[in-house]
């Protein structure tokens, strides 16, 4: 049995980059919260600093800093009637554990969506005709606008001491800057960092073929900064460490560097790690939950805390998983379409290619994500696809930088992989290449889902989440697509040789890919196509609210924090403003 | 006699006297010859002591690790540089006991596209390989595979890697694969791990190592070459 505890006003599922936002905006207006997170804490000034961080064995190879698969894991297959098999080491992506979650050790892209993805269903019907949308592509609208939040994307911003330069400032557009993007209502709060001489190289070449290049915007602070919670991040030391490892100078920002030192001060704050949460407590009649119940890991007692609002910030997979497990909202039925927990699942389709420039000197492994340049010119409906055959797209980002030796060689194709003879290359091109990446959509399809496996189980008994996903037709158009426009602005920089690396026919679970799971929990206008509404409150649960990319409809061209942290503030200043003061459905069925 | 050039290890104990391996001079270095061995063992640097491989597998990883990274002008080979060291600490630690790895059955053959379905942590997944690799050179050459000669254990190598060596019940391209890996992690990570002793790799492509903060560097040394030597995590101890 459970040991009861006292009731809080709010407990966080999970205290990675959402569980802190929410905290943080609960304990602010006078509530008390506890952080339930089955991970270890991350005190930076003792758990992220030289000499150590710089490992790459450490963080990269063995990934200190993801959720351990030998306590909880997902099974995953590639098609409804194959059999699912656990991911025994995770690979294609890597959810982070611990506190501040995958935001300690995420590269710090920091996008906003187009105002167009928000509408992507409607777009695609007003420029192509509803029967250009293929029956199996199961993309929706959100139910909350750009402009709706856009207030909420600067405030993400402001918090992370995004680097960037505006393409669009209030409706100006402003050459140097993301032309595309939506109306900004204000500059980045600091500057680009340095890009890097392969980014520079991109650049050139880009805007010779007439397209629109600019530094990619990266929560990396380019200079020290305080952000508006007081707390003072440091400058980029263009370290090369960004992805999988994280930040001893406090210029990434995670919710450790820009939240945690105020919830940690706030006596309404209450962090408990090691606290694995087993389940949510529903009571289906009253439409709504209880509380949660967590195994503390310390000691092997369960608990039961309840609480006045609830918040699955447990990633997205947990997220889905919890509901699953609760029987909240109806479960999708791949067979009849029917149900919507765990529908829409989507990833993002990344492909690449590397180019080698025998006569330059470019450091590859100096320097952060930040330093890339990108174009944004083939993403969403930036462009016609009229008679192209598919939809979506993604930007390109381009540069030389973070490639340390373990994963950061490249030699050219049909060089061999041991021996002196690859030694001899290795040496060659080790500081010679540019590495380029397209970062595509994936909208979402009847096959790709979420749902409980029937087989295998986690550390608590709970039954894994099971991934089925493979890459659709629609996809790979698109990124073939985007791969022949990378080559034309490869070519233009004359490389010595370069190379394409379209992604295999198969989702592969194995090499890594990228962490931008989104979907199983979608937001919608209504309960029988979404799981939760415009403010991220559950349809069958008026107190659970859930946050991260989960609520994603389907996933766009662009990383998908920016976003995730635009909605907890967007659904956090709805819990304030109007939940607290009548606590029930924000939005009638 | 294709064997007249081979590396050999250090002969350190007689035949049948593998137990006694502990009597090391100044080379440190006790790697025994299995038992059938006719031909000495040779000296490469080595660790002190062994802390999970058994004498026939730290003579197969020595063999493997050198002919995959090759004495030449650029590098030392591989054991000198410790990456039979490197392998030998990450097998006998966490990793090779299968810390991290989901290890709940049933286990089940999956796709490629599965990823590692095995119920063997690495360390017992090494030693099952280590023996399919050494039966299946001894069945064509009549020895295990560290007494082959230089081009051999190339040959035999690259078949492993293309996926035509047939192990039975084992798939020798995948543990080409994992032989590969370690060997690159060993070769290339920071030396308080084992390997790449006196951070020969790092020196050998260019790669400073710490304390990478390259803050005012991006701006000394864009489009120019970096000629400062590399650190180790241990140098900042
Ligand atoms: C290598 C890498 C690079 C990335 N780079 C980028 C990038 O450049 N740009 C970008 O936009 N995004 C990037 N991401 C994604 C980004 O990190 C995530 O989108 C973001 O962290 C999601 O926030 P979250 O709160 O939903 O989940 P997280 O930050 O992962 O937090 C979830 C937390 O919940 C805890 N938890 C889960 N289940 C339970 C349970 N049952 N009980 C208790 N606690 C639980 C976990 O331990 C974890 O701490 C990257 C991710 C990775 C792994």
């Amino acid at each position: 049995m459970a040991t009861r505890l006292k009731e809080v006003d709010a407990v966080m599922v999970g205290m990675g980059w959402t569980g802190a936002i929410m905290a943080r905006e609960f304990t602010k207006v006078g509530l008390n919260v506890v952080g339930l997170e089955r991970g270890q804490d991350h005190i930076p000034g003792n758990d992220f600093m030289l000499p150590n961080l710089r490992d790459e064995l450490r963080y990269a190879a063995r990934l200190e800093l993801m959720q351990d698969n030998s306590l909880d894991t997902i099974t995953f297959r590639n098609a409804p009637d194959e059999f699912g098999l656990p991911i025994r080491r995770f690979g294609a992506f890597l959810p982070g554990e611990g506190v501040g979650g995958s935001g300690n050790h995420w590269g710090g892209l920091h996008w906003r969506f187009l105002p167009t993805d928000f509408r992507i269903r409607s777009v695609l019907t007003e420029r192509y005709g509803a029967s250009a949308i293929p029956d199996d592509m199961t993309i929706a609208d959100w139910p909350v606008s750009y402009d709706e939040l856009e207030p909420h994307y600067d405030r993400f911003d402001k918090l992370c001491g995004v680097s960037g330069k505006a393409g669009n400032l209030r409706g100006q557009v402003i050459e140097g800057g993301n032309v595309f993007e939506g109306p900004r209502s204000d500059e980045y709060p600091n500057k680009p960092l340095k890009s890097s001489a392969g980014g520079l190289l991109m650049s050139d070449a880009a805007k010779r073929l007439g397209y629109h290049p600019f530094p990619i915007p990266v929560s990396n602070s380019s200079a020290p900064y305080t952000n508006p919670e007081g707390v003072t991040l440091g400058g980029c030391q263009y370290c090369g460490f960004c992805n999988r490892t994280a930040c001893e100078a406090n210029a990434k920002a995670s919710s450790v560097t820009t939240l945690m030192p105020v919830l940690r001060a706030d006596p309404r704050f209450e962090l408990r790690t090691r606290a694995f949460v087993s389940r949510l407590v529903y009571d289906k009649a009253g439409r709504r939950v209880t509380g949660v119940v967590y195994t503390d890991l310390r000691n092997g007692e369960e608990y039961e805390q309840p609480a006045g609002i609830v918040v699955l910030s447990a990633y997205v997979f947990g997220n889905t998983q919890f509901l699953l497990l609760a029987g909240i909202g109806e479960p999708y039925d791949r067979a009849t379409g029917k149900g919507v927990v765990g529908k829409n699942y989507a990833y993002q389709f990344e492909a690449g290619a590397v180019a080698f420039f025998e006569d330059r000197e470019l450091n590859s492994y100096m320097g952060a994500p930040g330093q890339l340049v990108c174009i944004d010119d083939f993403n969403g409906e930036n462009f016609d696809h009229g008679g192209l055959g598919f939809f979506g797209g993604g930007y390109f980002a381009g540069g030389s930088g973070g490639s340390a030796p373990i994963y950061g060689r490249a030699t050219p194709h049909g060089t061999p992989r041991w021996g002196s003879e690859w030694k001899q290359a290795t040496v060659k091109w080790y500081n010679h290449f540019v590495r380029f990446n397209t970062q595509g959509s994936v909208y979402a399809n009847r096959d790709n889902y979420l749902d409980l496996d029937p087989t295998y189980r986690d550390a608590l008994g709970r039954p894994l989440i099971r991934l089925t996903y493979n890459a659709t037709d629609n996809d790979h158009k698109m990124s073939r697509y985007l791969l022949e426009k990378l080559e034309g602005i490869i070519r233009a920089m004359n490389p010595t040789s370069y190379e394409m690396h379209p992604r295999p026919k198969n989702f592969s679970i194995v090499p890594y890919q990228s962490t931008h799971n989104t979907g199983g929990t979608m937001m919608g206008s209504d309960p029988k196509s979404s799981v939760v509404n415009r403010y991220l409150q559950t349809w069958d649960a008026h107190n659970l609210f859930i946050q991260g990319a989960s609520v994603f409809p389907q996933q766009h061209g662009y990383n998908p924090t920016g976003t995730v942290g635009a909605l907890c503030y967007w659904s956090a200043q709805a819990i304030i403003n109007k939940y607290l003061k009548s606590p029930g459905p924000l939005v009638q069925a | 006699m294709a064997d007249d050039n081979i590396p050999r290890r250090t002969f350190l104990v007689g035949a049948g006297a593998a137990g006694s391996a502990a009597v090391t001079g100044v080379t440190a270095s006790p790697v025994v010859a299995a038992a059938d061995s006719a031909p000495a063992p040779v000296a490469t640097a080595q660790p002190d002591a062994w802390l999970t491989l058994n004498p026939t597998e730290a003579a197969f990883v020595m063999a493997v690790v050198d002919t995959l990274i090759p004495a030449d002008e650029l590098t030392p080979s591989g054991s000198a540089c410790g990456v039979a060291t490197f392998i030998d600490r990450q097998l006998a630690g966490a990793y090779g006991s299968g810390a991290r790895l989901y290890r709940d059955g049933p286990f089940l053959k999956g796709k490629p596209e599965h990823g590692y379905q095995l119920a063997l942590t690495p360390r017992d997944y090494f030693r099952a390989g280590i023996a399919a690799t050494n039966d299946w050179v001894r069945k064509r050459h009549g020895k295990d595979f560290d007494r082959l000669g230089e081009a051999e254990r190339e040959a035999a190598l690259k078949e492993m890697e293309q996926g035509k060596a047939e192990f039975p019940g084992f798939s020798s391209k995948e543990f080409f694969e994992a032989l590969l890996t370690i060997t690159m992690e060993g070769f290339f990570s920071d030396p308080i791990y084992g390997g790449n002793r006196d951070m020969a790799s790092w020196k050998m492509v260019g790669y400073p190592g710490l304390p990478a903060s390259y803050r005012d560097d991006v701006k000394t040394y864009f489009n120019k070459k970096y000629d400062k030597p590399p650190q180790s995590i241990a140098d900042f101890v």
